[in-house]
């Protein structure tokens, strides 16, 4: 009885929604609608469309995606052949997806001005075809931060700025010691980024590969370090996605993660955390950089506004505006001014830092992979969970999944990309 | 008179067209990508998640979960729905509170648990204040899996059994007063009267519960993610690992067929177990 009478009243709310939303979408049609899965956090996106967007002049509408809808949309459209996104935001491995419905942006250079643009960045936009198929928008990187209370317990003779992995696992017995709980805290969790922390970083900092020596005796002692490190670790890492929260509540002391995700923990409490380099392994100090970029989609409704759009997004001051509402650094020549945020403040030298550290292992974004990014990465965190959370045995987990790493290379024919040496061929796997 | 013969199928149209675009055509669609590989017909995709490491504990945990939640809930809702058909007066309200849950959608409710349960929830800050713990306890750690269970059991418990309770609140109150007075005068006592009056012309509708509510099990989803995280693999997890995360639809369509056909052989399990034998069809 009472079912029944409440549905005639769900029924003409839906339809009234509906309605309401059809009316919404034909008012957005005048909108270039800008598609992006970076900045989405609320705060993040509200100050993009606040603070970096007006200037453009002509309305814009900002909307930060998941990385499931996001992709979706993007692929529905290009396979439609007819859409409504005007431009596209997203990371280096993203466009390497949908490469081919994304317009040739070469001709953009002539509408920056005098704008320089990195050109390393640029090369890395065409994504290895003679077009330009995306325009570098923004870049970062990941960096260490630690509560002030852990600096107390740093091993004798190491040094925070040049650190290795073994003295931060010491560093981390000492905090459990004195704390009583572990104190070293990774984004393990379904949002977090924890398998760039073994593409860019671990990898390379053992084996200066990520491919290649997949497998390796190297990785082998890499693996079995890191597991003596995973024990001085928060259990509930497993579930970290920002690690900004728990470094704000105190569960964490120590931590690694992007420049984005820790603002929040730096600029509300600037004199409780320092930001220091990440550490270095037997091969070198491995580091990622992220590179972001906008490409413009063949559907595009309105290409001439599109590009208008992107050299918009190009000029300085938009980049500098773009620094404060994202924490992601200008890719062209800018002056940064004085009064920006601490967080960006703190992490940019830092970022700075790891560039030129002596020891240094540059680490690029997988390259040639596609759509099977995901593949990629799930090699990575599957290792991971079988070989320090299930405690699986690490020769026999490394060869099982070379394998995977295997057919993923064999479906893509990728070429190796830095810290791998040049291969002729899809990237052989030792 | 031809009017009043076509009236029936021009007002079933508009469901049927929606079912037809919206169910049957996406429907099929996943059903022919789940058995297509590059060289046609094959069964490539169910080896090629079969070969994952995750297959085989995501049926297991779900089956658990599946096999820990719905008894847990039938047994529970058949209290409550006796507790409820017996209350008089302000019954509705009691239905009211207890249907609540029913309202929250699975992640609202997993993100209430999570409050709850979280190495800085409210249980945590309870306890430390009682003097219990001496500081913050991670409950939903990876380490400890039968927590994690546990946790996902009490939120699905909490969250889904109104579903059941509703069904069989409707199904009791079609029971004859007459029944029950007839028991009495012969003595029989409450337990008795519920395994012999209630439980059998209670059949249809423990069925329709007990089918909805595994179906919906097997479809746990949010509750598990915001939980548990990656830490415990289920079924409509690596369905959404496998077509988001690894951009492999083929792969999460042939997940998908996994979780068709288990939620079919169970329908078919209680369609068989419970039928109607002695009742007539109305």
């Amino acid at each position: 009885m009472k079912r029944t009478r409440t549905r005639p009243a769900a029924i003409a709310a839906l339809v009234l929604a509906m309605g309401a939303s059809a009316a919404l979408s034909s008012a957005e049609a005048q909108e270039l609608l800008f598609w992006s899965n970076q900045a989405q956090p609320v705060e993040e996106a509200q100050k993009v469309r606040d603070q970096v967007l007006p200037g453009f002049g002509k309305p814009v509408n900002y909307l930060p995606q998941e990385p499931g809808p996001y992709m979706t949309r993007i692929q529905a459209e290009a396979q439609a052949g007819s859409g409504s996104i005007a431009v596209i935001g997203g990371l280096h491995g993203d466009f390497a997806s949908f490469a081919d419905s994304l317009v040739d942006l070469s001709d953009i250079t002539g509408n920056l001005g005098d704008v320089q643009v990195n050109p390393a960045f640029m090369e890395l936009g065409k994504l290895g075809t003679a077009e330009q198929k995306y325009i570098p928008w923004m870049q970062a990187g990941y960096v260490m931060v630690a509560n002030k209370q852990a600096l107390e317990h740093l091993p004798e003779g190491a040094d925070i700025n040049a650190l290795t992995y073994d003295q931060l696992t010491a560093w981390g017995e000492a905090m459990t010691a004195a704390s009583g709980s572990p104190k070293i805290g990774f984004p393990a969790g379904p949002k977090g980024l924890m398998h760039r922390f073994f593409q860019g970083f671990l990898y390379p900092s053992y084996t200066k590969s990520v491919v290649t020596k997949f497998r390796s005796a190297e990785a082998e002692e890499m693996w079995n370090d890191f597991k003596a490190l995973w024990e001085q670790v928060n259990p509930a890492s497993t579930s970290y996605g920002f690690m900004q929260e728990p470094l704000l509540t105190g569960e964490v002391w120590v931590a690694w993660d992007h420049v984005a995700r820790l603002q929040d923990a730096l600029n509300k409490q600037p004199d409780d955390f320092v930001v220091f380099p990440v550490p270095a392994g037997p091969a070198g100090r491995g580091f990622m950089p992220v590179l972001a970029g906008i490409g413009i989609p063949k559907t595009s409704p309105n290409l001439e506004e599109a590009k208008a759009l992107v050299a918009y997004m190009m000029k300085p001051e938009t980049q500098v505006a773009t620094l404060t509402a994202t924490a992601f650094f200008p890719v062209v020549d800018a002056e940064l001014p004085g009064d920006l945020p601490k967080g960006i403040q703190m992490t940019g030298p830092v970022l700075q830092a790891e560039t030129e550290a002596a020891d240094a292992v540059p680490s690029l974004l997988p390259i040639g992979l596609g759509g099977a990014g995901g593949k990629f990465n799930k090699v990575f965190s599957d290792a991971f969970q079988q070989i320090v959370l299930s405690g699986r045995d690490v020769r026999q987990v490394l060869d099982q999944e070379a394998e995977n790493m295997k057919a993923v290379i064999a479906e893509t024919q990728a070429p190796c990309w830095a810290p791998d040496a040049p291969s002729d061929g899809p990237c052989p796997v030792e | 008179m031809n009017d009043a013969r076509f009236l029936p199928y021009l007002l079933l149209l508009p469901a049927t067209v929606f079912l037809i675009a919206f169910f049957l055509v996406p429907f099929t669609q996943v059903a022919v990508e789940a058995f297509t590989t590059a060289e046609g017909f094959s069964l490539g995709n169910f080896q090629t998640i079969g070969r994952d490491w995750k297959f085989v504990p995501a049926i297991r945990n779900t089956l658990l979960l599946t096999a820990l939640i719905v008894p847990i809930q039938l047994a529970l809702s058949l209290f409550m729905a006796t507790l409820v058909t017996r209350i008089g007066r302000g019954r509705d309200i009691v239905l009211y509170v207890f249907t609540i849950p029913l309202g929250i959608s699975d992640l609202a409710a997993g993100l209430i648990w999570l409050a709850l349960l979280d190495q800085s929830g409210f249980l945590n800050t309870v306890l430390f204040n009682l003097g219990l713990i001496d500081g913050p306890q991670n409950l939903l750690s990876y380490q400890n899996v039968p927590a994690l269970f546990a946790a996902i059991v009490i939120a699905e418990v909490w969250r889904a059994t109104a579903i059941m309770l509703v069904i069989l609140v409707a199904g009791m109150s079609l029971i004859p007063r007459e029944y029950y007075e007839a028991a009495e005068v012969f003595g029989a006592g409450g337990w008795k009267r519920f395994t012999r009056i209630t439980l059998p012309l209670l059949r249809s509708s423990l069925q329709t519960a007990l089918i909805l509510r595994t179906i919906l099990a097997f479809e746990v989803f949010a509750v598990v993610i915001v939980l548990a995280g990656t830490n415990l693999p289920i079924l409509m997890g690596e369905t959404f690992a496998w077509q988001f995360g690894l951009q492999d639809r083929e792969g999460a369509a042939a997940y998908a067929m996994i979780i068709l056909a288990i939620s079919v052989a169970f329908t078919l399990v209680f369609l068989i177990g419970l039928r109607d034998k002695a009742e007539a069809r109305t």
